[in-house]
């Protein structure tokens, strides 16, 4: 890492307060760090109900050092469009407004929310960190959990279902910028975010959250999950825009070298970590192959369809 | 807009131009009969440059009060129009703009429920949101439509009150009816109706220091928090009354405040009823006072927050009181008779009341039917 | 406005909620163990406070070892994890 980008870090602050109420080791509260390092004092959170909207404390107080505007699950994506509209009539365009949620309230139960302000292109941003399943509420499976994994919905594990390639469909709606991001990576997290604010129009970033809880694993160990699932090629890491009607397409560098399938890390270290595929079903194992094939397949797609002229 | 505008319009473009005049800054739009000619209304005026507002065509009625929670959190004025399905789907945020006291307007075409499908007027869509928090107006005709979006804008955002309001009017019967109306001089709306200003909090990091809103609490601390609505609930009959009594002055008109009475002196009988069921009552009642018949009429023109005092002052003065709902909740009768029964007791007003459920549906309520109660009363 | 009105007439009691360290109370009495900077083996990279989920350590410039705010840390040991040079031990509470 170049000396001047972690002096950069150093130098934004932090906008999270140390004595939040999140769970020790917690993926999403070291993401929020990055997301408001990169965006600045002149944000607006818009915070469905997921964890965030608890580990921000009790008032009269809160956690975060930027306005933040808490409501109901399926509406954020929504809010945040009047709240952008409503800033812009007045000539406050250079505001941030982000909606920051979870797997459940962006994938699940805002899914046509947050499609309906990436079709309208509302510059807004969107991110989700996905611990892959409704945590906040004690760990039920969500359209993000995927296969195998065990949850109190799925005490079996998963075995109807795959994973919605949410961060696919924000980039098919048109948008400008669509990320991929994970807490193992920080910096690339903070530049995505840094790249999203220089473009005007809906971004989407989709961020890799483990949850020491969720899946069961020691809070020590939070990082180390999340680098495996990229080492792994579980998780990819890409951004895609979409340029006057074409699609670019970029696999980030961390993941480039998972291009090649032989150069990854076999799927069973990352899932053997995890509490929540303990036991696992060599029919599990399949299927989460399975879903992998299909994401490499749709970055291959995409890879090409940026080269075409 | 250099002056007043007199013309024949439907109710529906009665609410466009309430919103208009209001000078609505952020509209969310979602179609659904009866309602939605409001919205194309406000959308070819805003396309075409002749008003300045931002226009969001959201993708759920859920998505539309969202997004003007969203909007006047930040300070704009924000409006949107719904019925029947559409304001039932967006229920929950409709209690959410309460509880985040956002005052936005927004206009109800009442619509029946389904299923089975019905695109005619009822009223029991908008009573079902009773008791999110709303002040609930109800128009009678198409000049009331249009002044009242106005006066709920000049009631929501007064500092005593800050919470949101809705305007209701009949489907069909108001909304695409036309009748003569008066669109006001834009100056004049201006005199009266003054730009919102936030006084409580806005989302703005160039004008507020940081802040959260709605985080997690206590219940004790809930409690305050969410009576601060009835407080405000409680000054806000003041507030309605002095609007109205303003709007009188500026504008020549007067619609009622909280209640509008037709033909109460000396009533021995007296029908209430809500928006355009009131209206047809006073059609009534002034061939029957022709007749002989001493009846009167209240028109029940705003049922949150309830006009209690109003109602029971009028009760105590007449032998009989006869309620006419063009709604009904499943297991109890009609909403607004139960109202005014409940406020009758409140205040020990012992004078009995007639509930009358009537055009269910869209189904006609004609005068013929009013009179056959009032003469089957005095039999 | 500057500040939002949270408190004004009883009708606009508001939820609103304002910045504070340590909104969630001294959290550093969740710990079982307690991250601890060995400083001579310190290398100053700044992983530690990077990773740190709570924004417990803090660090003013990349001259000096950072610090542990042991009121907030929740000892969760991802700083442990993640030091390149194995500069951090956990130590248990009380």
């Amino acid at each position: 890492m170049s000396k001047t980008l972690l002096d950069e870090l150093i130098e934004a602050g932090e906008y999270v307060l140390p004595g939040t109420t999140a769970c020790p080791g917690c993926g999403s509260s070291l993401a929020l760090r990055y997301v408001l390092k990169a965006l600045g004092k002149d944000t607006i959170l818009v915070i469905p109900a997921c964890c965030a909207s608890v580990y921000q404390a009790i008032y009269p107080k809160v956690a975060f050092n930027v306005i933040t505007y808490n409501v109901a699950f399926a509406s954020a994506a929504a809010v945040a469009s009047g709240v952008r509209q409503a800033l812009d009539y007045k000539g406050y365009e250079d505001v941030n407004v982000v909606v920051w949620g979870g797997d459940g309230g962006l994938i699940d139960i805002g899914a046509a929310t947050v499609s309906g302000a990436a079709e309208r292109n509302e510059n807004i941003f969107v991110i989700c960190y996905d611990n892959e399943a409704y945590m906040n509420t004690g760990i039920q499976r969500s359209g993000s959990t995927p296969p195998g994994a065990r949850t109190t919905t799925t005490p079996l594990g998963k075995v109807v279902g795959f994973k919605k390639p949410m961060a696919f469909l924000m980039l098919l709606h048109g948008v400008p910028y669509v990320a991929t991001a994970n807490i193992a990576y920080p910096t690339d997290l903070y530049e995505k975010v840094k790249k999203g604010k220089a473009v005007k129009g809906f971004k989407f970033i989709h961020i890799f959250s483990p949850c020491p809880p969720g899946w069961r694993f020691d809070d020590s160990k939070t990082i180390e999950v999340a680098r495996l699932a990229v080492e792994t090629g579980y998780w990819i890491l890409w951004e895609g825009r979409n340029v006057e009607g074409k699609i670019e397409f970029k696999l980030s560098p961390q993941s480039k070298p998972y291009l090649d399938p032989s150069k990854r890390k076999p799927i069973e270290e990352f899932l053997k970590y995890q509490g929540r595929f303990r036991g696992f079903k060599e029919e599990s194992i399949r299927r989460i192959k399975e879903w992998m094939n299909i994401q490499w397949n749709l970055v291959k797609s995409m890879l090409r369809l940026s080269e075409e002229k | 807009m250099r002056m007043e505008i007199r013309d024949v319009i439907t109710g529906n473009d009665a609410a466009a131009w309430g919103a208009r005049l209001s000078r609505v800054e952020v509209i969310a739009a979602y179609p659904i009969t009866p309602q939605t000619t409001i919205v194309e209304k406000l959308s070819e005026w805003v396309d075409k440059g002749e008003f300045d507002a931002r226009f969001i065509a959201v993708e759920s009625e859920h998505s539309a009060m969202s997004a003007i929670i969203g909007a006047s959190a930040a300070g704009a004025r924000a409006f949107t129009a719904t019925s029947s399905q559409g304001l039932l789907y967006m229920m929950e945020m409709v209690s959410w703009a309460a509880g985040a006291r956002t005052p936005v307007v927004t206009a109800i075409v009442n619509r029946a429920l389904g299923p089975p499908w019905n695109i005619w007027t009822d009223q029991t869509d908008a009573l079902m949101a009773r008791d999110a928090g709303w002040i609930q107006f109800w128009a009678s005709n198409n000049q009331e439509v249009l002044d009242s979006i106005i006066q709920a804008y000049r009631v929501a955002e007064d500092k005593h009150v800050i919470l949101p309001a809705m305007v209701m009017l009949g489907g069909f019967v108001l909304s695409h009816t036309a009748m003569p109306v008066v669109i006001h001089d834009q100056e004049k709306v201006d005199e009266y109706l003054p730009p919102y200003d936030p006084p409580h909090y806005v989302l703005n990091p160039k004008i507020s220091k940081p802040f959260a809103y709605g985080n997690i609490l206590f219940p004790w601390d809930y409690a305050k928090v969410r009576l601060a609505i009835q407080k405000a609930m409680e000054n806000a009959v003041d507030v309605i009354k002095k609007a109205a009594k303003e709007f009188h002055e500026i504008f020549g008109i007067w619609h009622g405040d909280l209640i509008k009475e037709a033909y109460t002196d000396g009533a021995e009988i007296v029908i209430m009823g809500l928006g355009e069921v009131a209206e047809q009552a006073e059609a009534t009642v002034e061939h029957l006072r022709q007749n002989g018949l001493k009846v009167g009429v209240v028109k029940v023109r705003v049922t949150r927050p309830f006009p209690k005092r109003e109602i029971a002052k009028i009760a105590d003065n007449v032998s009989h009181v006869i309620v006419i709902d063009r709604n009904i909740s499943f297991g109890w009768g009609g909403i607004l008779a139960g109202e005014v029964k409940a406020t009758l007791h409140e205040y020990n007003v012992d004078t009995p009341v007639t509930a009358k459920i009537m055009g269910i549906g869209g189904d006609d309520i004609l005068p013929e039917h009013i009179e056959k109660i009032v003469k089957e009363l005095i039999k | 406005m500057d500040m939002p009105a949270k408190e004004m007439e009883e009708h606009l009691l508001l939820p609103i909620s304002l910045p504070t360290k340590g909104a969630g109370g001294k959290t550093g009495s969740w710990r079982v163990f307690r991250p601890v900077i060995i400083e001579e083996k310190c290398v100053k990279c700044m992983m530690c406070w990077m990773y740190c989920p709570e924004a417990a350590i803090e660090v003013k410039s990349r001259k000096e070892v950072p610090k542990i705010n042991y009121d907030y840390c929740k000892g969760c040991l991802i700083c442990m994890e993640v030091c390149p040079v194995k500069a951090i031990k956990s130590e248990r509470e009380g």
